[in-house]
């Protein structure tokens, strides 16, 4: 290579890698306002902020749904498997939605630290079957739960 | 000639532009029948012969679409950033017409990803749209080939737009890490990576070796098209040479 070369060969990892930590810092400060929604744990914590709109993201407990025979109010739970948080919903539910599903929800907390949802997300995992799978699986107990560790993070 | 030593000889073979489009001509057939094969077999496999998902049904077989079409979005705009190296460091014409001609490319597999994603989104999460870390910097991704693709047609001189674009693409490549590692660093509805080269697939053989065909189609087409581009600029750029006027007299 010759000098010119290599001069602007330092300038192209100085732009790359200049822009890179300067990124890096940056998402690093901002590393709480990213994240899409609060866990259980958090919220009891009290880190999330109150009087405000924000989303909380757990798995629904088995068993926790109430719905309202004559409207559309809902009622669930919602887990990180450590701290559990109650949601109320009207509304229409995504297709996903069902006990042990993972699911964001956006509202306020009220004065009984209960989520008032304007909105219920269906978060999906990563791992797809064939239904004959899923229902062996779920016969041997060996059905896999990542949802469960991300909402413990 | 010391710099021989580590750079191969067709690393300066394609700084010539003529070689470069006569190599192109040579592969192009051959690209093009493995496109057709791949896309056409890919398709049919993935629509008629896979099996539906336990949660979802049919309407996760829009994954063999939104994933080939997501990975090649990025591929493309590393494959851009790296031609905008090469050219700003080498002054090679060839690469500034290879970052030039992937842009459009890639950001059509960029809308693709993103409309295919809102598609799927709306009934699986109950919504079109979310401003999670992954949606968000996709959507920065498809900006930044729209930034590349307005500075080259913006600025009239052609090694002059060259440079800008270049040090844009290089600039935006900080933006391929983040969307790749999103779903890991932070809490996101986008669910984290399904296929990857390192791990075991997180579906079962019969669901992601369509999946692997179709990636490798769209990495074949994306080839396709990119000579085709590539072959259109050269002829362009190089036609006041001779061996261009010798060609378009011979037809």
């Amino acid at each position: 290579m010759t000098p010119k070369r290599k001069q602007r060969l330092f300038l192209v990892l100085f732009i790359v890698v200049g822009v890179g930590i300067s990124v890096g810092l940056t998402l690093f400060a901002l590393s709480q306002n990213i994240n899409l929604f609060y866990s259980p744990t958090q919220i009891a914590a009290g880190e999330a902020p109150q009087d405000t709109r924000i989303r909380a993201g757990g798995m629904v407990v088995e068993g926790s749904i109430k719905r309202d025979p004559d409207s559309l109010f809902v009622s669930f739970e919602i887990t990180d498997y450590d701290k559990t948080v109650t949601v109320e919903y009207v509304g229409i539910l995504p297709d996903l939605f069902r006990e042990g599903q993972g699911i964001v929800a956006q509202g306020s907390m009220n004065e009984h630290g209960v989520l008032d949802a304007v909105e219920v997300l269906a978060k999906h995992d990563e791992n797809y079957m064939p239904p004959e799978v899923a229902e062996a699986l779920a016969k041997a107990g060996k059905m896999p739960m990542p949802e469960g560790q991300e909402f413990n993070k | 000639m010391a710099e021989k030593k580590w750079i191969p000889r067709w690393f300066y073979q394609l700084a010539s532009p003529r070689w470069c489009y006569q190599i192109t001509g040579k592969l192009l057939p051959w690209f093009m029948g493995t496109t057709l094969l791949l896309l056409l077999g890919g398709t049919v496999w993935a629509l008629l012969f896979a099996p539906a998902d336990y949660q979802q049904g049919n309407s996760f077989r829009i994954i063999y679409l939104h994933v080939p079409a997501a990975i090649l979005a990025q591929s493309a705009y590393m494959l851009m950033a790296v031609a905008g190296a090469v050219g700003l460091i080498w002054k090679m014409k060839v690469a500034d017409m290879v970052l030039k001609s992937a842009a459009p490319i890639g950001a059509s597999m960029a809308v693709l990803a993103l409309l295919t994603g809102a598609i799927w989104g709306k009934p699986t999460w109950g919504s079109w749209w979310v401003w999670d870390a992954r949606l968000t910097s996709m959507l920065i991704l498809f900006f930044l080939y729209l930034g590349v693709m307005a500075l080259n047609s913006a600025i009239e001189n052609e090694s002059t737009a060259a440079q800008a674009s270049a040090v844009l693409a290089l600039v935006g490549l900080v933006n391929i890490p983040i969307i790749k590692y999103s779903v890991e660093w932070w809490n996101t509805l986008h669910q984290p990576a399904t296929f990857t080269l390192t791990e075991k697939p997180a579906m079962p053989v019969e669901m992601w070796l369509p999946l692997l065909v179709m990636v490798i189609g769209f990495y074949c087409f994306f080839a396709v098209s990119l000579m085709q581009r590539l072959r259109n600029e050269i002829i362009w750029r190089e036609r006041r040479t001779g061996w261009v006027r010798e060609l378009l007299n011979k037809q």
